[in-house]
């Protein structure tokens, strides 16, 4: 994707940054300190039309890619904002798109398109088995015309702000399928119906303000017609999905990444010690400039992710690596802003603490950095598997 | 009713302005431009005026360089109807400016045109005045208000020491002020609906009109630097620097 290709979001990223600079530092910082949703932010996301950006045009939407996408998040961290508020709805809609029914795209579509319906969580990650999804425990068993789910997960995101999650569930025992990663399928859980009728809701206090939760599930009744795609495929399906979030991680990093670095160069430019501006000592001026080239660097990799996704390929390598160098080039960029700022930096009105946690929340979620080398290490170099 | 909405190309109001090095003028190669904000407050008041049901047709003009294009669809994106780009790569000055619009008037005939009261790059706040003589129209110019009647407008005008209001009998020229309204976002689907709207790009050298410069631009420079102030351990101290050194009371 070369430059001028890129430069053609320019209307997007003119468009999500005037809406953003409605919602300025202070508003975030607020948001931060009562703990609180950014239901305005959101609201305003919707009623703009971004969060149904990958949406059909006949279904009501604007029927762009992953590119589109990647950008409209970008711009939300870019203007100092957090897109892990509303990021949920464009993760799970390349999964409803993909592999969902005409009836569920029919029936869900232009409900999310219109701003009635929100599609922003999505119920994987369970307490007892992390990171090694395919011993996920929460079962979902058919019974006539439903399928009655027993079970926990944790971290589940925006779940009080959602209307619509998509659940990961095992419907045959692990030991009765020939690979492990066989036997799961995915649900569309209204949570409405759900919620006190089988499915209770726990949050979890945390470090990034992040909405976020423990889930029970007690004999939750859902209609088999909420079955995505085919029983015991759901992994696959999840699976490809991921290679979008995390080619959507990278570019929310990369605009972390810059409001760091731009962060970073104001504050050097202006604090004067020593008769004069801390960003004239190359030890100041370093690291800000080692910071840029990786969050640039980084930005390349993410091109290459939209690119291949967008056009049908398999994104796995470069959605992986561009999740891995963004994650790690923002984080960078988060710590070189801090000290930048010295004690300053700690300062909530400055913003850079608020930021730096919420950025650093990446090395870890949706997937840690470790176990993206470990793909890299054993499907791309062929390593020997170590699990 | 018909409106037609003039929109510039300008430096966006986020970019430092640096002067060129050789002085000729402020170097515009890679940054950011954007719509003239008085102008963006113009398109606004059109598409508030059209909303309401009182006009049927908002069309955006530019005229300059081919990429106010982007302009246009800008403008397009936040709601009128298509765009018309009278392209030049010469510089246009205030008066050529308002020559070419009066081309693309007597071609669309509108019953209403609205500007920004000036461009924030030159700053010039001249071309809806020369625009309304050469029409021979009537004026309403620094806008802070607008309604618009039965073949008549009522406009707010913000003059020294107040406001003034006044009646135009349409079809007028309007220019806008900064408290006429704050300009919308535009939405995604309206973004993307923009670049399917009609364009049209008509060569300057079609219009017949003499866009020669009038005026000569001799050098450029960079306001001077601010130096840093002084406190003063008084109001008498204060009255009497102002009056004696800085001579301004
Ligand atoms: C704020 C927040 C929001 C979240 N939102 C959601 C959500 O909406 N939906 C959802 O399903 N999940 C969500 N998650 C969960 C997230 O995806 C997991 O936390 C993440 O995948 C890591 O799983 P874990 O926490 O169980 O860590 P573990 O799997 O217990 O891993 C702990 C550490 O050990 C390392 N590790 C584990 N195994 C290996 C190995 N074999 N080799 C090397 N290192 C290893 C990991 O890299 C990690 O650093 C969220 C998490 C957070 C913190």
């Amino acid at each position: 994707m070369n430059s001028t290709t890129v430069a053609a979001y320019e209307d997007i990223r003119e468009g999500v940054r005037g809406l953003c600079s409605q919602f300025d530092a202070a508003y975030w910082r607020g948001i931060d300190a009562r703990k609180a949703f950014p239901e305005e932010f959101v609201e305003a996301m919707t009623q703009a039309g971004w969060l149904a950006a990958m949406i059909p045009e006949e279904y009501g939407g604007s029927g762009l890619g992953l590119a589109e996408a990647s950008v409209i998040l970008e711009e939300v961290n870019r203007a100092g904002g957090n897109s892990g508020t509303v990021h949920g709805q464009m993760y799970n809609m390349f999964t409803l798109l993909r592999h969902g029914s005409d009836a569920q795209k029919q029936r869900y579509l232009p409900e999310i398109a219109a701003g009635r319906l929100r599609l922003q969580s999505m119920g994987v990650t369970e307490p007892t088995t992390g990171t090694d999804t395919t011993k996920i425990k929460t079962t979902a068993v058919r019974d006539g015309d439903s399928y009655i789910v027993n079970g926990q997960k944790v971290w589940i995101s925006r779940i009080q702000h959602s209307d619509l999650m998509i659940l990961l569930a095992r419907t045959t025992p692990l030991e009765q399928v020939k690979r492990k990663s066989e036997g799961m399928s995915i649900f569309i859980v209204d949570l409405q119906q759900a919620i006190g009728n089988g499915l209770s809701v726990q949050p979890i206090a945390n470090m990034v303000n992040h909405e976020t939760n423990e889930l029970f599930f007690d004999n939750l009744k859902i209609p088999a017609a909420n079955l995505i795609g085919e029983e015991g495929k759901g992994f696959r399906y999840i699976l490809d999905g991921l290679n979008a979030e995390r080619t959507l991680i990278a570019a929310e990093c990369i605009g972390d990444g810059r409001w760091f670095i731009e962060k970073a160069r104001n504050y050097a430019s202006e604090r004067e010690v020593f008769g004069r501006p801390i960003g004239q000592n190359q030890g100041v001026q370093f690291p800000i400039a080692k910071a840029h080239i990786n969050v640039e660097a980084a930005d390349l990799m993410r091109w290459r992710a939209c690119e291949e996704y967008d056009s049908g390929r398999n994104a796995g390598a470069s959605a992986n690596m561009a999740k891995y160098l963004a994650a790690e080039a923002s984080w960078e960029a988060a710590n070189v802003c801090l000290q930048t700022h010295g004690g300053f930096g700690f300062a909530n009105e400055y913003d850079v603490e608020r930021k730096f946690r919420e950025t650093r929340l990446y090395q870890v979620a949706p997937i840690s950095t470790n176990l993206i080398l470990s793909y890299v290490a054993e499907h791309l170099l062929e390593l020997p598997r170590s699990f | 009713m018909k409106i037609l909405v003039a929109v510039k190309r300008v430096l966006d109001y986020n970019v430092k302005a640096r002067v060129k090095a050789d002085k000729s003028g402020v170097d515009l190669s890679n940054v950011k431009m954007s719509m003239n904000p008085f102008d963006e407050i113009a398109v606004e008041e059109a598409l508030r005026i059209s909303e309401a049901g009182k006009a049927d047709e908002v069309v955006a003009v530019s005229l300059g360089v081919s990429q106010a294009q982007e302009t246009l669809r800008t403008a397009m994106a936040m709601g009128a109807d298509r765009g018309i780009l009278v392209e030049s790569d010469a510089e246009l000055q205030p008066l050529a400016v308002a020559k070419l619009l009066k081309h693309v008037i007597e071609k669309e005939q509108p019953d209403l045109v609205l500007l920004g009261k000036q461009a924030i790059d030159d700053d010039s706040n001249q071309t809806g005045q020369m625009l309304a003589a050469l029409m021979d129209w009537p004026q309403a110019t620094f806008a802070s208000k607008v309604e618009v009647g039965e073949g008549k407008a009522q406009v707010t005008r913000e003059i020294d020491g107040g406001l003034e209001t006044i009646e135009v009998t349409l079809p007028a020229v309007i220019t806008t002020d900064l408290r006429l309204n704050e300009p919308r976002y535009a939405k995604l689907p309206n973004i993307m609906k923009a670049k399917k709207k009609p364009l049209d790009v008509i060569p300057v050298a079609d219009t017949g009109v003499d866009v020669t410069p009038r005026l000569e631009v001799l050098e450029v420079n960079e306001p001077q630097a601010r130096s840093a102030g002084i406190k003063v351990s008084s109001v008498d101290e204060l009255v009497d620097k102002l009056k004696n050194e800085a001579k301004v009371i």
